[in-house]
């Protein structure tokens, strides 16, 4: 593999090569969390803090990991982790980690990371593959904030816990939007956006 | 605690795991093109679920949970409480299930080795199987129940990717607008399947 420009390894990944609308990565954890847009930054955080720096360890280790295994040392690694940042959070932010709930630990299923284990960090050297975790978070996060803010706007009508709408006078709450569904129907939204802007990740039939 | 048929009816349809909390999403969209790769997949999540949310709970009931070692007769052990380490653990139950399963198919039901074979490996890294998992330590059910809850969620996990997959082959004589093509009409189609699923809530039994 060629190696790629730092810069373009950080950037590509927020519309080139998003992990969500390209890479069909790492949707599971995106939808449940967005009701509130708190929430979807500190869960964006999180992820960008767990592929970096797994990125990092795994490409400084790349040598040393035996091939057959090597699934199940990704595994530590990530799930080593996960538990530091979820172990943070119950400490620092007790109220988002509960709402979080389970959604943490599920981080470590989340195939982003996994998935760029495998096809990135696996051959590169660790800042690069830091840099490529970084992006690939940031990509990721991206989504998550875009879908966290309409939910939060148009479903209670606030922004970060502060009323915009004037939810009480004459903005009628969409309930909608913060039932689990809308977050499937605003991704969807996003994607059609995205491939209009960008015609070459148009599917073929 | 509630009676087992309940449980299954609410596991299965109105906290269906893949549309209601979007747990596995990753495989869900990416594998369910044709009916009968989603069956085999559903059908070995079924089998996976089911074994690993009752041995999870297991080791959550005698190895972790706060107090838990108290039986070993060690001194002291009542005060140990070891929940910290558990997605660790449960991470490596996972993996090393799967990895017993396929090596039991392998060597005494090859037929249907070849049939779900391919499969396996990605369950390990389906956020299905390890949210389960977590969503029964985070509702406390004993063992019985566990054995129930692993099984029903599988079951609506294989529902509903049965019902994208039959959804998506009759999608291939309609006319989407080039980019919404793919992805992005499959997210609004789960995203309306799921407002579907939401209509079961309420529902006792």
């Amino acid at each position: 593999m060629a190696q790629k420009k730092p810069l373009k390894v950080l950037t590509e990944p927020l519309f080139d090569d998003n992990p969500i609308a390209r890479q069909i990565l790492g949707i599971c954890s995106a939808l449940a969390v967005t009701t509130k847009l708190d929430a979807s930054v500190v869960m964006a955080l999180s992820v960008i803090f767990v592929t970096g720096s797994s990125g990092l360890i795994i490409g400084a280790l790349r040598e040393y990991i035996p091939n057959k295994i090597r699934i199940i040392f990704y595994m530590t690694v990530i799930s080593s982790l996960v538990i530091v940042v979820d172990q943070v959070l119950q400490a620092f932010l007790p109220d988002i980690a509960d709402q979080l709930s389970v959604f943490v630990g599920l981080i470590i299923t989340n195939c982003i990371v996994m998935g760029r284990a495998e096809a990135f960090a696996q051959k590169s050297p660790p800042l690069l593959s830091f840099l490529d975790g970084i992006g690939n978070g940031l990509g990721y996060g991206l989504i998550l904030v875009f879908v966290g803010f309409f939910r939060e706007l148009l479903g209670s009508g606030q922004l970060w816990g502060h009323e915009v709408l004037w939810s009480s006078t004459w903005y009628e709450r969409n309930l909608f939007m913060l039932a689990p569904p809308s977050a499937l129907i605003l991704i969807g939204l996003f994607i059609w956006l995205l491939r209009t802007f960008k015609p070459e990740q148009i599917e073929k039939e | 605690m509630e009676s087992h048929l309940s449980l299954f009816f609410e596991s299965v349809f109105s906290k269906n795991l893949a549309l209601a909390f979007f747990l596995g999403m990753c495989t869900y969209l990416a594998l369910s093109k044709s009916v009968k790769t989603a069956w085999g997949l559903g059908l070995a999540v079924i089998v996976i679920q089911t074994i690993t949310v009752a041995l999870n709970n297991l080791i959550f009931q005698y190895l972790l949970r706060e107090g838990a070692l108290s039986w070993t007769g060690i001194s002291g052990a009542s005060e140990i409480d070891l929940r910290f380490i558990g997605l660790i653990c449960y991470i490596g139950t996972i993996a090393a299930m799967v990895q017993i399963l396929e090596m039991t198919l392998d060597r005494f039901f090859p037929a249907m080795h070849q049939q779900l074979g391919i499969f396996l490996p990605l369950i390990t890294v389906n956020c299905a199987i390890l949210g389960g998992t977590l969503l029964m330590i985070e509702s406390d059910l004993d063992f019985a129940h566990s054995v129930t809850y692993g099984f029903s969620t599988g079951v609506g996990w294989a529902l509903a990717i049965l019902a994208l997959a039959g959804i998506r082959e009759k999608l291939k004589y309609s006319d989407v607008p080039p980019a919404l093509r793919g992805l992005g009409i499959t997210f609004i189609t789960v995203g309306l399947m799921s407002l579907a699923f939401m209509s079961f809530a309420g529902i006792d039994i």
